[in-house]
C-alpha cells in the first residue's frame, strides 16, 4: 500500500509544479486536475473513500470545469506580454527561497512532535454523516447560508450592467 | 492499511502548500493566482484528512466538507470578479489594476 502513496505523492507534486509554472492557462488547469486526482488517490489510501469521491466530483469535476469555462470565455490561451516580462527564472528565486525557509521550519516542527499512537481501521462514511448532522449541524446551516450568499454575490458580480455615465464624467 | 509515517504525510501536504505559496508570490496572472490559492486550500484539507485518519475520528472529514463548501463559494465569487476585471481593464495582469493608487 505504501508504494501507491509515494507514487501518487510524486505525481501530485510534479503536476502541481507544472501547474504553477506553465505559460498556457488551459494546460496548467489540466495539470491541476491531474494533481487533484492524485490527491484523491491519497485520500482513498488514507481510508477516506467518501472524501476521495467528493474530491473527484466537486473539485476536479465542478470547480475545475468552472475555471476552464471562464478561461475559455476570456479567450486567454497564452499569457500576455506583461507577464512574459515578469516571468523570468530570476523571479522565482526569492519567493522559492522564502517558501523553502518556511518549509524547513515546518519540517523542524514536525520532527519535534511527540510520538503519538494512531487508531486503526477505516472511518466509514456513516460515521462522517452522523457527526456532520449531529455535532456539526450548526456548521452545516452556516455553510448553507454561505452558499446562498455566494450564489447571490456571483449573480450580481457576473451580470453585465449597462454603464450609465453623466455626460460631464465621460472620459474623452 | 497505510503504514507511511504521519510525518511524511504531513510533509507532503506541506510541500503542496508551499508550492501554492510560491505560485501565488510569483505569478501575476489572476487566473494563476486563484489556482495557487486552490492548491493551498486543498493541501490544508489534506492535513485535516491525515489528522482525522490518524486519530481515527470523523471530524477531519467533516472539516474537509466545510472547506469544500467555502472553496466552491470562493471560486465562484473570484471568477465573477475576474470576469468584471477583464471587462474593465482588458487584461488579467494584477499589476495593471492600480486605480486606487495615488497617481502623484
Amino acid at each position: 500500500m505504501d508504494v501507491f502513496f509515494y507514487i501518487a505523492a510524486v505525481v501530485a507534486i510534479i503536476s502541481t509544479i507544472m501547474a504553477i509554472s506553465g505559460r498556457n492557462a488551459i494546460h496548467s488547469l489540466l495539470f491541476l486536475i491531474l494533481s487533484l486526482l492524485a490527491i484523491s488517490v491519497i485520500f482513498y489510501l488514507l481510508s477516506a473513500p467518501f472524501i476521495a469521491a467528493l474530491e473527484v466530483i466537486i473539485y476536479a469535476g465542478a470547480i475545475m470545469v468552472l475555471f476552464i469555462f471562464v478561461t475559455m470565455m476570456l479567450n486567454i490561451g497564452l499569457e500576455r506580454e506583461a507577464e512574459k516580462k515578469w516571468l523570468k527564472p530570476r523571479m522565482w528565486i526569492l519567493p522559492s527561497v522564502l517558501a523553502a525557509v518556511l518549509l524547513i521550519n515546518l519540517i523542524m516542527a514536525i520532527k519535534s512532535l511527540p510520538q503519538i499512537t494512531a487508531g486503526t481501521g477505516a472511518i466509514q462514511p456513516k460515521q462522517v454523516g452522523i457527526s456532520l448532522f449531529s455535532t456539526y449541524l450548526l456548521g452545516v446551516e452556516i455553510a448553507a447560508i454561505l452558499l446562498m450568499a455566494g450564489v447571490i454575490g456571483a449573480y450580481h458580480l457576473g451580470s453585465q450592467k449597462k454603464k450609465v455615465k453623466h455626460r460631464f464624467l465621460e472620459i474623452k | 492499511m497505510l503504514t507511511v509515517p504521519v510525518e511524511i504525510q504531513i510533509l507532503f501536504a506541506g510541500i503542496l502548500f508551499f508550492l501554492g505559496l510560491i505560485g501565488l508570490l510569483v505569478r501575476r496572472n489572476m487566473i494563476f493566482m486563484l489556482m495557487s490559492i486552490e492548491i493551498m486550500f486543498n493541501s490544508a484539507g489534506l492535513v485535516f484528512i491525515i489528522a482525522g485518519t490518524h486519530w481515527h475520528q470523523p471530524d477531519g472529514q467533516v472539516m474537509f466538507i466545510f472547506i469544500l463548501a467555502v472553496t466552491a463559494v470562493e471560486v465562484a465569487i473570484a471568477l465573477a470578479l475576474i470576469l468584471q476585471v477583464y471587462h474593465h481593464f482588458k487584461t488579467l495582469d494584477s499589476d495593471a489594476i492600480n486605480n486606487l493608487k495615488d497617481s502623484n
